[in-house]
């Protein structure tokens, strides 16, 4: 990159206002101070692509079809290393990302709507060059829409798959008739006391507290009989779980005979042979996840890895590492033998039948509910 | 000339400790000053902190029984863990004391062995021995003792068992090294006068070595009351120590200010413990074990 190209890079990062007028000419003054006395040194200006990227996820068997079939193609076409890093969940990472600096953090695979708008409110998103990731065209457009709508015109990420929160069952010891029957009430079933997980996050257990009380989870009235319901699966659990890979040894070592999971992972112990059920009960909770670029961050690079990530080829072969369908429409994608089979696909890309979390609605509750959760967990 | 040689002799101490004040300074007392700061600030609806000068994470923190009771129960595990170390870390602790020199070092290799892997994993590997499929329950199954898995994990007593395994080398080494202190001419000498052996490590082993015990105790309870993984990989879903809380309000609810707060409430806690040892111990015991 000669330097030219730099400079109108430098100035394309000030139009998009990923730095501000005083950084631009402070660095424009450095990078004329540096280039007169270093001449052929300044090659590595602040404008020049990075050496590598920053990227966030959930470990696992998800973070392994990342860097198997995305980040090391994507090197090796490119030359940026990807840097990966795992998180247990969005509100640990939004602490990091917090206490870091700008730029430090790059790219994360957050969950929901939810935490797309709750970033957003805290002024860590960017600004996509949409022209930039022409795979977006293969996306399902109602897994763009609901992220436009939090930050339009713009966006911060793009959807990458979805899947959904169902109800995972030792079938050794609950009959498909019987899941099938109770549902979500079997987490609060005293026939299986000592013998029920769930995840100990303070969303998913409203959220199913709330069908345990024949409500809507997105318009919550009786938020007493919520609580009580947590109490009471609290009461009967043995342990609440806080990872993927927990939750799957629990299930796998006959700790537990049913909780809330991840379809995915149940998918992934269905396949090591364990006889792990999964339902989607009436009104379960259905989720999208999404790459999303943190503001601060280098947004071509990003931009490239992006629609790297988003190739169909490449989207389809993490689905099948990750056991989550991707966020290609199958409208317009043929996706394969393997995704049509995984847990929570729609054939139809409409999305239509599953339940999302209302972001507007969860977020405004969120600093009560999570706080209220802490002490409802804890025996109150 | 005289009194140029005396200021530098007066500086030379300051110069000396320097690097340890700035070390001090950088990475204790201007956190610690940044934690007080933030517990005076208040979370907004998005997570965001808005600064100023409020005291309702204090209030909040002194005056609901939800944190008193949380503290309560973190000072009576680590209290137990505690005990738990004393009574299990001395006789291993008199063991190696009293073993032959080139045993002795062996046997403190192997004591330090476990810190060679990591603190999560070791706790973590008590899932695979009392599991419901772990190896005790395996063994109870096969041996015909129970024909159904026993309940084991995931309660208070796990939580316990975790922080003791994960403790009870800080308790050996404190008391070993006051065992190894102690003068064998003094044992041999009440040996002499007629005592018995249980008499003699009573009346003299046992008084000589409870510095070593008592900074070992210190070692476990503050390091004890400060941990959260413990809890979260071994504990049920009620149980919860004060770092949990910590934890839950900067990680989970991003409130950064009461978790502040909650996080000067146990140091304050702790900091008196330790206070209160220095006041009638001396901190002097606890520097010996590291020599």
């Amino acid at each position: 990159m000669d330097d030219t190209k730099r400079y109108q890079k430098l100035l394309e990062r000030y139009r998009n206002g990923d730095i501000d007028r005083r950084r631009f000419l402070s660095l424009l003054g450095a990078a004329g101070l540096v280039a007169g006395v270093a001449g052929p040194f300044t090659r590595h200006a602040f404008a020049e692509s990075p050496s590598q990227v920053r990227f966030d996820g959930w470990g696992g068997v998800v973070s392994e079809a990342f860097r198997q079939y995305a980040f090391d193609p994507y090197t090796e076409a490119t030359g940026i290393t990807v840097v990966d890093g795992t998180f247990t969940g969005a509100d640990e990472y939004l602490a990091q990302v917090q206490a870091a600096g700008a730029g430090e953090f790059n790219v994360a695979h957050l969950s929901g709507v939810f935490d797309y708008a709750r970033y957003h409110n805290l002024d860590l998103s960017s600004e996509l060059n949409e022209d930039n990731i022409p795979n977006m065209q293969y996306l399902i457009p109602a897994l763009i829409d609901v992220l436009r709508e939090i930050s339009a015109p713009t966006l911060s990420a793009v959807p990458y798959n979805y899947g959904t929160t169902g109800l995972a069952y030792n079938r050794a010891h609950i009959s498909d008739d019987e899941m099938r029957e109770k549902g979500s009430m079997l987490l609060i079933d005293p026939a299986f006391e000592g013998k029920i997980g769930g995840w100990g996050e303070w969303k998913t257990r409203i959220w199913y507290a709330a069908l345990q009380s024949g409500q809507d989870p997105n318009n919550i009235e009786d938020m007493d009989a919520v609580w009580d319901n947590i109490r009471a699966h609290r009461d009967l659990a043995l342990k609440y779980w806080s990872s993927g890979a927990e939750l799957m040894s629990l299930l796998a070592e006959d700790e537990i005979y049913v909780t809330e999971a991840w379809s995915g992972r149940v998918r992934a112990l269905q396949d090591q042979g364990h006889d792990i059920g999964y339902y989607d009960p009436p009104g379960g909770l259905a989720w999208q996840e999404c790459l999303f670029v943190i503001k601060g961050s280098p947004m071509e690079a990003t931009e490239e890895l992006l629609n790297f990530m988003l190739e169909p080829e490449v989207a389809i072969a993490v689905a099948e590492g990750q056991f989550y369908p991707p966020a290609l429409d199958p409208q317009k994608v043929e996706l394969g033998e393997l995704v049509p089979t995984l847990p929570a696909f729609d054939p139809t890309g409409t999305l239509s039948e599953l339940s999302f979390f209302d972001p507007a609605y969860w977020n405004g509750n969120e600093a009560d509910w999570s706080r209220e959760f802490s002490r409802v967990q804890r025996g109150y | 000339m005289a009194q140029s040689a005396e200021g530098d002799l007066s500086a030379k101490p300051w110069l000396l400790m320097s690097p340890a004040l700035a070390a001090v300074a950088l990475l204790l007392v201007i956190p610690v000053f940044f934690i007080v700061v933030y517990s005076f600030w208040l979370r907004t609806a998005v997570g965001a902190v808005e600064a100023g000068f409020h005291l309702d994470n204090w209030a909040e923190v002194l005056t609901d029984p939800f944190y008193r009771d949380i503290l309560f129960a973190t000072i009576r595990i680590a209290f137990i863990t505690t005990v738990l170390c004393a009574v299990l870390g001395y006789i291993p602790a008199y063991f190696i004391a009293n073993a032959g020199r080139q045993h002795r070092l062996l046997l403190i290799l192997l004591l330090m062995l476990p810190f060679w892997i990591s603190y999560i994993i070791r706790t973590m590997s008590w899932i695979n021995i009392l599991g419901a499929s772990g190896a005790l329950n395996y063994g109870l199954m096969g041996l015909g003792i129970t024909s159904e898995p026993i309940r084991m994990l995931y309660n208070e007593a796990t939580v316990i068992l975790g922080l003791v395994h994960f403790l009870l080398p800080f308790m050996i080494l404190n008391i070993y090294v006051s065992l190894e202190a102690i003068d064998r001419n003094l044992i041999d000498a009440a040996r002499s006068l007629g005592s018995t052996s249980w008499q003699a490590f009573r009346e003299v082993t046992l008084p000589l070595s409870l510095p070593g015990l008592a900074a070992g105790s210190l070692l476990c309870f503050v390091l004890g009351a400060g941990t959260y993984i413990t809890p979260m990989v071994l504990g049920g879903p009620t149980d919860a120590m004060f770092a949990n809380l910590v934890f839950e309000a900067v990680i989970t609810q991003l409130n950064w200010p009461l978790g502040s707060a909650l996080s000067l409430v146990l140091l304050v806690v702790l900091g008196s413990v330790v206070a209160l040892y220095n006041r009638f111990l001396g901190l002097g015991q606890i520097a010996k074990s590291f020599q």
